[in-house]
């Protein structure tokens, strides 16, 4: 039972508090363009637009004893299509998850992940002292900060999954052979390194953003380095747009940026031929959310042998892998409420392209999408791929 | 209703153990101290029996590493009162010089009811419940996943193996072994915690005089050792069932 009583002023001061443009909620046209979009407006008791007029009507407690909010995967597909600009990802949804926080209406699943990440650093509750781990075979070694002691060009944040996650480590390990064969004096923060927290902050859980951003912040001060790379869109949406806010400023660019840049330095090198029909999914944090569509698809289009073709949903209109703002721990009550996965949804588009490489460029994607191959029929013949992955394939 | 909560921290499995050079004990260089499973699980029991029936909930745990945050996480879910008993931390590997001080502790709060985790992964001497109510003199009621308050007494859910259930009544004061809470120990926002850690206060105790008789002394701490006693038997099938009815007799299985 949820005895918390919000009423629409303080909440609303909660949302224009805790986002830029917070105060565009009193401009909603009520068009419903937002919950029309959202992947799983169809599930929620109170997809965004419903949400404001439940605020409106001062009535946002009914909200507080609902749980279909945790169907929210943080897509920021609603606040693209948003024609007053509302912040609704970062800002409506976040809140009101928050809200839920507060009242202890939250998935035990998604507890756990939390509790993880302020035990360990990392959601999974891996081992902290076990986050290089995924670098000891590789050669050149990698160099990790901590011990090198000496400034390095590129600081790689690694990030969870990457860093974890069986199947993820394989794409983290063909980031490391690309750099290497790029001559990139590179280092990780290996131990010393948190979660960027992002997915934690979207699932509403902002003390803890802020401590794990505390930690990273203090451990970035500790070395010197000229920029920021991460395989992560959430991590590079994190330390982009939200790290600034609480005084921690470094440049930072996802990979494929960074090796987009070198494309000339990198072209000569990519000499084994991967001749596929490959489709590119676009990451929500990394095109809709922070505008990068072409550097994914110009790295793609280097390599020999590959035939680029679009799905249906692509560039800001992308489809969804269900694994953002805390979707990556809520599998098992999204699949309660949904009996479909939103990575099945993206398969199937992948299928019908005539792919048969799904390229991807985000940590959450290669084994959320594996998953639905494996459960879809005739899925078997697509093969999932970190653009990382093909990049290292093609040099060999 | 006075109801307490009592926890210990116990090695946090998420990083290997090592045996440290005296080979009696582990290595506290890398460990790191997490509040015992069950123990949480008796904390959120406390707390829901505080949510239905208005009890007045203390949690009681000894100084070590993690000792704060595990209390001020639980003034945050509701606890009213928090004692940490100082001393050293080490003693909590023996249960019954734990419970025999917790004991002298408890005596003066006068609890009503008193909920500790079944078990934990450290145990050497028994678990910790059974030893608190002997020395209370109160009745213990362990593997229990779920308690009310009826009439001034509890009504307990214990859990039997092959998935049996008893319900049985017991009088007040006792100490109940919780098994698992009826639901998962709830999450507290980080900001929830960082409140209570401002307006709450720890009381510190000195714990009392350790007694260690009946605890065990441990001779010899090593990690499972391999050894080769499991036989491979060749053939075909027929050969390796007659080999084998042939052993089963030899052992008197048969
Ligand atoms: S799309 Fe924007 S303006 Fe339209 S209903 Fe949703 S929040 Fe309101
Ligand atoms: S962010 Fe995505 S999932 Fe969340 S409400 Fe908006 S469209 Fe729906």
């Amino acid at each position: 039972m949820v005895t918390t009583e919000v009423t629409e002023r303080s909440f609303y001061e909660k949302v224009l508090e805790a986002t830029p443009r917070g105060e565009q909620l009193r401009i909603c046209l009520e068009c419903g363009n937002c919950s029309g979009i959202c992947p799983f407006g169809y599930l929620m008791t109170y997809p965004p637009s419903r949400l404001i007029a439940m605020l409106r009507a001062d009535r946002f407690n009914k909200v507080l004893e609902t749980d279909t909010v945790w169907m929210c995967v943080s897509c920021y597909a609603c606040t693209a299509v948003c024609p007053s600009k509302i912040p609704l990802t970062f800002g409506l949804m976040t809140s009101v998850k928050e809200e839920l926080l507060l009242a202890g209406n939250v998935p035990p699943e998604l507890q756990t992940a939390l509790a993880n990440s302020q035990r360990y650093g990392n959601p999974q509750g891996e081992s902290p002292r076990k986050r290089a781990d995924w670098a000891k075979d590789i050669r050149p070694e990698v160099t990790v900060m901590a011990q090198a002691k000496r400034p390095v060009d590129v600081l790689w944040f690694v990030g969870d999954y990457p860093s974890y996650h069986p199947r993820v480590q394989s794409t983290t390990k063909a980031v490391a052979k690309v750099l290497n064969a790029l001559g990139v004096d590179f280092g990780i923060l290996g131990p010393d390194e948190s979660s960027d927290g992002d997915s934690q902050r979207l699932a509403g859980e902002r003390g803890l953003f802020e401590i794990l951003v505390g930690k990273n912040g203090k451990t970035f001060s500790k070395y010197q380095f000229n920029k920021i790379i991460t395989t992560d869109p959430h991590a590079f949406n994190a330390i982009k747009n939200e790290y600034p806010q609480l005084g921690i400023s470094y440049p930072v660019q996802h990979y494929t940026e960074y090796l987009t840049e070198r494309l000339d330095q990198l072209k000569p090198l990519l000499k084994h031929e991967v001749k596929a029909k490959v489709t590119y999914h676009d990451p929500c944090y990394l095109g809709r959310a922070n505008g990068v569509f072409d550097p994914p698809r110009t790295l793609l289009g280097a390599i020999p042998g590959v035939e680029l073709v679009e799905m249906a949903h692509n560039h800001a209109n992308s489809l969804c892998c269900g694994g953002g703002g805390g979707g990556m721990w809520l599998d098992g009550f999204q699949w309660e409420k949904a009996h479909v996965r939103m990575s099945d949804w993206r398969v199937r588009e992948a299928m019908t392209s005539g792919a048969n490489i799904l390229a991807v460029a985000c940590p959450y994607e290669t084994p959320r999408f594996e998953d639905a191959v494996k459960s879809m029929n005739g899925g078997g013949q697509l093969i999932v791929r970190d653009i990382a992955e093909l990049l290292a394939e093609s040099i060999g | 209703m006075n109801v307490v909560a009592l926890f210990k921290l116990v090695p946090d499995l998420v990083e290997e153990l090592e045996i440290d050079q005296s080979g009696t004990a582990l290595n506290t260089d890398f460990l790191r101290l997490i509040i015992n499973e069950l123990d949480d699980h008796a904390i959120e029991q406390a707390i829901l029996l505080k949510e239905r029936s208005g009890a007045r909930m203390t949690v009681i745990g000894s100084d070590a590493e993690g000792a704060d945050d595990v209390l001020y996480t639980a003034v945050a879910k509701g606890a009213d009162q928090l004692i940490k008993l100082m001393g050293d931390p080490n003693a909590v590997i023996n249960n019954h010089a734990m419970a025999r001080a917790t004991a002298i502790v408890l005596k003066e709060l006068q609890p009503d009811l008193i909920l500790t985790g079944v078990q934990a992964h450290n145990d050497l001497d028994g678990s910790i419940g059974p030893l608190v109510a002997e020395y209370l003199g109160m009745p213990y009621v362990g593997y229990v996943s779920g308690v009310n308050v009826q009439n001034g007494r509890i009504v307990v859910r214990k859990e039997y193996p092959g998935g049996l259930i008893a319900e049985m009544e017991v009088d007040l004061p006792a100490v109940v072994g919780i098994q698992s809470a009826e639901q998962p120990p709830r999450y507290v926002t980080v900001n929830k915690v960082r409140q209570a850690m401002k307006t709450a206060a720890i009381e510190e105790r000195p714990l009392p005089a350790l007694d260690v008789s009946g605890g065990a002394a441990i001779r010899r701490m090593f990690k499972p050792e391999s050894a080769t006693r499991a036989k491979m038997i060749e053939g075909s099938t027929e050969e390796v069932t007659a080999r084998l009815l042939d052993i089963f007799k030899e052992i008197g299985a048969l």
